[in-house]
């Protein structure tokens, strides 16, 4: 009995530049990449290696199958729980805690991997998280431990103390978090042990950007070959973080036939931003999405805050997000609330559409075979937006609804409005409605009246196990009546009430 | 002095480094098979044909095995009342039931393999709900079960009020976060040994021997921890531990089996979900002169432990008040989902989230606070006692003194000699600033119109000790070896509440060493027979008075040595500070150990305990089925975003009476955590069924517990440090359950503060999701 996951499991785990065709198996075929094995040089625990596996191969199961390193624990196996955290370094970047249940072999090369066991120095000194961890009673089970030191580690390293959101991807069931929070803000002074710093060696060569190339395997190092290799392979799967891609290997078990690893396309990192609009690259990471977002759309950040968790962030991109057409990813909301532009390529073909109408049904997207994203932009703008992921739990939950409002006063009446949302249709859609009944209007209760009884025109919500249609609908309107209230100056965000 | 030191967990430093090993980080032979369930697709109904022929094709497996190949007992029930199949030879109950047993080379290939099963069915109509179990009067036992005592029916008919109204309170998923697994090593003539994360070693062994037809002298069932048990793993272990042994006996190969964490939570059973309406007469005070509770208990589809589930829900009816008149009946009901079990509780929260319940709504009715409604309504307080009661905390005020006679009885008949809620609730209720707080959570919800504030007290009074009387027995085994060095066994088993290091701490103590001579080793079931599961937060009173017996029995054995070689008697030997001295003379305790060596005196020694005083009819609801009480109490605040449902927990203080307590810091950590897990349970944690049986939130993306940032801002905890009146070991109380309820506290101050929105009763069901929230504040509204 395969587990269902429905459109909702896709949504905040979207790394799927691409689809492959519906209902095409690739089974074990000759020249089936998933079965073919291939090296990947990388750095673990400080050690130069090299893992011979197979391409979906996940690092939890390698570790603790092949290299015997059991301190990293299967919790869910879908990047839910962190207790598989294992930090990454590459370059001078800062370094991230991922979650190696969902994290491929190919993901690594020529990158840096640290592990539970490579945590505490060559003497088993202590790092400072884990001689926290035992002074304040952090540890319970243990089972989630070996995680939560990896989380707390990289943010001791990058220097970040916003526990609650650094560890918002790690769940214990004993303690109640408490003193593991507490152990975190006593080791935070700590200076970084010496044994961590970065190795003065090179760290290992990659696969050669041909390796694999014969069996439907493409590990293109830019956008130009990625373009050349998908062209050629046009009904593979690409790969970026491989967040979503990860619980098709773990959990609906596929065989994955022709697949691109994009983490060599450097170039579709690039963000550019200018006096007209901010340019995004289909690779670039929801947490340096959220960065970016910070200086511009504080409130989009404070959503992307919620989005997933501090692993899923550190690998999920905006491309992904966007690509997989999830009707409740939470980025798309957002950026047609913008006005977002969606930048597609195939082979030497570029054309660029209005983000909204990417999304033509569910499951449906207007991409050709061949065809990636290659960026996303956003017209540069006054901030006006506002955004509200409604979840059973705040952090790391899916949205059963997602609202963003980008309306525009003018002497106290709405001159402009974009409205979005997830959740509430089979795809990311605009309230066109609602937007239209504003227009014009006194931005007061009275007079949004007539955009209220609008929800009804653009939405027609389902009921599922995150929300009832009833809920999502009165919710959505009452998400426009929030709007309202907080521009009048008040208070509706239980996150900042402080007791 | 080692006990009552707020030591870490025994395996804190494995813990951090990774080191603490697992059932699936035990290295294993090359050879080694692993092993997956192919489980139904639908909830009820008769197999036809199974067509395993693409499985067995399947990519690395070695052979696949259903009902008809099994070589004995095909039974994993824990109970021999009812007959739970390991694999279906025909039937089916719930979707998600293991029909065949997948065996290859590797954990992924058996799980590939198991989804290629072929299976004809003739299907039913599932059962899935309380009412769909009502009306087909599908349920175990012959009829609903009943307690009583006084005479409601009257009571309530001529009281001044009448109190009427019902919740529903969902199910819950254990979410351990290590899912189930064992492994089983086939051994020489046919014995097996076996490692699985359960709580219940003796009955992995047992249920084992079964399944392989073997006595019980052939199975050994090691388990060193387990990454979370909550109940979970007293009973649901059983059909991989089987299910491994079966498979290594059929290959002669070791044989390991790990439920993906989707087949954990689709196999196996969860907290049960109830329905609990209600029927209260009260006075124009609010004191309930009569009142009348009818439970509804979904068990799922197998026995499993749901009798004596439903039976604790019942004996916790009652909570923290004294019910004059009052009748409990209870309904096991019978459905087409996994069999609800074990969790955290055992059906105590249930029946304490009724009464709670009925608490805050009279409060409503009659318009006095809700704190002081429970007060009026409380138990006897305890009145000095033999161990002494704590003599710092002020004495109850007056309105709660104010008494009828004799109110300590319980509806089972159960002298309540040891409520010191009335004292304990005074005391949180002064440290929490309650009143003051009171104020200020009216006046923000005067000046704010959307956002809306909640505070809540809730006690929790909870029994101690298994309802059924024989489990209420442990034993231990110490050696003391020629250097000095302690080896310490017990029947109990460590799932991360710190049993292991708070009964090592007995050890120490008694023979007056450092924790570092201490071994703690793996439970056994060679080492220690016949032991009940780690369960009923019995952990540390059972097994550390019998770890305390044998370690004193060895320790007289070595007094008498040492007292002949000081010419002194062996009462007036201190063992202390590693030492054994009398007067000025002194040895140390590895040298008294050689000296009894050599005086050819054994110094290996098992110890035995059983519970006293317990005597229980559970058919009568008449006699002592609790040793003692342990109680607490909780205030939180919160508040509700009333355009969503949104909310959060701000503020939670806790008081909680642990006894002299073994280790504050691990008791303290299974207050937080348990505290939370019981917020998690009424507020985020929902599971869903659809109308074909399938749960369809079966992973973490979909059921959600608490998160780091769902805890309280401000979590003050603190211990009620009094002795506890019975004789317990050191005088300390079990801790590992009752603060679970604490974190009903959280869901009535939802509660309160979506009164906040209207005049009407918020008769919230639980959990209270966003959207449960929002409709609570559209009712009030009315």
């Amino acid at each position: 009995m395969p587990p269902h996951f429905g459109f909702a499991r896709l949504s905040n785990r979207t790394t799927r530049l691409l689809r492959r065709i519906e209902g095409a198996r690739w089974g074990s075929k000759p020249g089936n990449a998933a079965e073919d094995r291939m090296k990947i040089a990388f750095r673990l625990n400080g050690k130069a290696v090299t893992a011979d596996a197979p391409p979906t191969r996940t690092l939890l199961d390698w570790l603790r199958e092949t290299r015997g390193l059991t301190g990293t624990k299967e919790g869910c196996n879908e990047g839910d729980c962190g207790a598989c955290t294992v930090m990454l370094r590459e370059g001078d970047g800062p370094a991230r805690a991922l979650n190696a249940c969902i994290l491929l072999l190919p993901q690594l090369a020529g990158k840096s991997v640290t592990t539970v066991e490579g945590l505490a120095g060559p003497q088993g000194e202590l790092h400072p998280v884990q001689q926290e961890m035992i002074t304040h009673h952090g540890s319970q089970c243990g089972f989630c431990t070996p995680g939560f030191v990896m989380s707390m580690a990289t943010a001791h390293l990058n220097g970040e103390r916003d526990f609650d959101t650094r560890l918002a991807g790690n769940l214990c069931r004993c303690t109640g978090y408490a003193p593991i929070v507490a152990a975190a803000e006593a080791a935070a002074d700590s200076p970084t042990p010496d044994w961590l710093a970065p190795p003065a060696e090179p760290v290992p060569e990659g696969p050669s950007p041909d390796a694999g190339a014969e069996a439907g395997l493409g590990l293109p190092s830019s956008s130009d070959a990625l373009a050349t290799w998908y062209a050629a392979h046009p009904e593979a799967t690409l790969i970026a973080g491989a967040t979503d891609i990860g619980l098709w290997i773990t959990k609906h078990l596929q065989e994955i036939g022709p697949l691109a690893f994009l983490s060599g396309c450097d170039d579709l990192r690039n963000v550019e931003i200018t006096e007209t609009e901010i340019r995004l690259g289909a690779m670039v990471t929801i947490a340096e999405l959220h960065r970016i977002m910070s200086d511009h759309h504080p409130h989009l950040a404070e959503m992307l805050r919620r989005f997933a968790s501090a692993q899923i962030r550190d690998a999920a991109t905006i491309g992904g997000n966007i690509a997989n057409g999830s009707p409740i990813g939470d980025a798309p909301p957002a950026l047609i609330a913008l006005g977002a532009t969606l930048h597609l390529r195939k082979g030497e073909t570029r054309r660029s559409l209005p983000l909204e109408e990417f999304f033509l049904a569910y499951g449906k997207q207007d991409r050709a075979p061949g065809e990636f994203v290659e960026a996303v932009s956003i017209p540069r703008q006054p901030d006006n937006l506002r955004c509200y992921k409604i979840s059973k739990r705040f952090d790391q939950d899916i949205s059963a609804l997602c609202g963003c409002f980008n309306i525009t006063l003018d002497d106290g009446k709405v001159s402009a409005a974009r409205i979005a949302f997830g959740g509430m249709a089979a795809t990311p859609k605009r309230a066109a409605a609602v937007e239209a009944a504003l227009l014009g209007q006194d931005w007061s209760a009275a007079d949004i009246a007539p955009a209220l009884a609008a929800f009804e025109t653009d939405f027609a919500p389902i009921s599922d196990m995150r929300a009832s249609a009833g809920y999502r609908l009165e919710t959505a309107r009452n998400l426009l009546r929030r709007c309202l209230a907080e521009s009048a100056g008040t208070a509706t965000d239980v996150l900042e009430v402080r007791p | 002095m080692s006990v009552s030191r707020p030591l870490p967990h025994d395996a804190a430093r494995q813990h951090v480094t990774g080191s603490a090993r697992y059932v699936d980080d035990i290295p294993t032979p090359g050879n080694c098979l692993h092993l997956a369930f192919g489980l139904s697709s639908i909830a009820a109904g008769t197999i036809t044909a199974m067509d395993l022929d693409a499985v067995r094709a399947a990519p690395g497996v070695v052979t696949v095995l259903t009902a008809a190949d099994l070589p004995a007992h095909n039974d994993v029930s824990p109970t021999p009342a009812f007959h739970e199949e390991m694999l279906s030879s025909g039937e089916i109950h719930y979707r998600g039931q293991p029909l065949f047993l997948v065996i290859a080379d590797s954990h992924l290939a058996a799980r590939k393999a198991a989804r290629l099963g072929q299976v004809s069915c003739e299907e039913r109509t599932p059962i899935l709900t309380i009412d769909a179990a009502l009306e087909a009067d599908w349920r175990f036992e012959e009829g609903p079960r009943i307690y009583e005592r006084g005479d409601p029916d009257p009571a309530i008919a001529t009281a001044p009020h009448i109190v009427e109204g019902s919740i529903e309170m969902g199910g819950q998923e254990h979410f351990y976060l290590e899912s189930q697994a064992a492994l089983a090593l086939p051994q020489e003539a046919g014995e097996m040994l076996v490692h699985s994360s359960s709580q219940h070693p003796t009955e992995i062994q047992h249920k084992v021997a079964e399944a392989l037809g073997v006595p019980m002298h052939s199975v050994r069932v090691e388990v060193r921890r387990m990454g979370g048990g909550f109940g979970g793993k007293e009973s649901q272990g059983n059909a991989l531990a089987t299910a491994c042994a079966v498979a290594a006996a059929a290959t002669g190969r070791p044989c390991k089996m790990r439920y993906d964490r989707d087949d954990d939570m689709i196999i196996t059973g969860k907290r049960h979900d109830f329905r609990i309406a209600y029927r209260a007469g009260i006075d124009t005070e609010g004191r309930i002169l009569g009142i009348s509770f009818e439970q509804f208990c979904r068990c799922g589809w197998a026995q499993d432990l749901s009798l004596p589930v439903a039976d604790r829900a019942m004996l916790h009816a009652d909570n923290a008040y004294f019910l004059e008149n009052v009748r409990i009946t209870s309904h096991r009901l019978r459905t087409n989902t996994q069999s609800a079990t074990a969790f955290r509780g055992f059906g105590g929260p249930q029946g304490v989230l009724g009464i709670e319940r009925v608490l805050d709504h009279i409060a409503h009715v009659v318009g006095r606070d809700p704190l002081e409604v429970r007060r009026l309504n409380f138990y006897s307080e305890a009145q000095g006692g033999e161990a002494g009661g704590p003599s710092a905390p002020p004495s109850p005020p007056e309105d709660i003194c104010r008494k009828r006679k004799n109110a300590s009885v319980t509806p089972y008949h159960m002298e309540v000699e040891d409520f010191i809620l009335g004292a304990l609730t005074e005391q949180l209720q002064e440290s929490s600033a309650y009143k003051a707080r009171r104020a200020a959570v009216d006046s923000w919800n005067a000046a704010n119109p959307v956002l809306k504030k909640g505070l809540a007290l809730s006690p929790v009074k909870f029994g101690i000790s298994f309802t059924l009387t024989h489990l209420n027995q442990a034993g231990a085994l110490v050696h003391v070896y020629n250097d000095g060095s302690i080896h310490l066994n017990h029947g109990g088993t460590e799932m991360g509440q710190g049993l292991f290091q708070k009964v090592a701490q007995v050890a120490a103590d008694r023979f007056g060493v450092g924790l570092d001579r201490v071994k703690i080793t793996a439970t056994d079931t060679a080492k220690v027979p016949n032991t009940s599961a780690t369960a009923a937060s019995s952990g540390s009173d059972l097994n550390g008075m019998a770890v305390k017996a044998a370690c004193d029995e060895i320790r007289d054995r070595i007094a008498a040595v040492v007292a002949e070689q000081f010419q002194t008697t062996p009462e007036a030997l201190r063992f202390e500070d590693g030492q054994v001295r009398a007067g000025d003379a002194a040895m140390s305790f590895e040298d008294a150990a050689m000296a009894a060596y050599l005086a050819r005196v054994s110094l290996s020694a098992t110890g035995f305990y059983k519970t006293p005083k317990l005597s229980w009819d559970r058919i009568a609801g008449r006699g002592r089925p609790f040793f003692y009480f342990a109680c607490g109490a909780s205030v939180t605040e919160v508040v509700i975003d009333t355009l969503t449902g949104e909310n959060r927990i701000l503020r939670a203080d806790i008081l909680h009476d642990a006894g002299a307590s073994l280790n504050p810091a691990l008791d303290i950590g299974q207050i937080e955590g348990g505290y939370v897990q019981g917020a998690g349970w009424l507020t985020t944690e929902e599971l869903v069924w659809d109308d074909t049986g399938r749960l369809t939130t079966h992973a973490p993306s979909t059921y959600k517990i608490p998160a780091c940032s769902d805890r309280p801002d401000l979590f003050n905890v603190a211990l009620w440090n009094a002795p506890n009146r019975e004789e317990t070991i050191y005088r300390s109380k079990a801790v590992g359950e009752p603060p679970f309820m604490l974190g009903i506290s959280a869901f009535l101050a939802l509660s309160d503060a979506i009164s906040a929105c209207g005049p009407g009763y918020p008769a919230l069901d639980a959990p209270a999701t966003p959207e449960r929230i929002l409709a609570a504040v559209a009712r009030v509204r009315q």
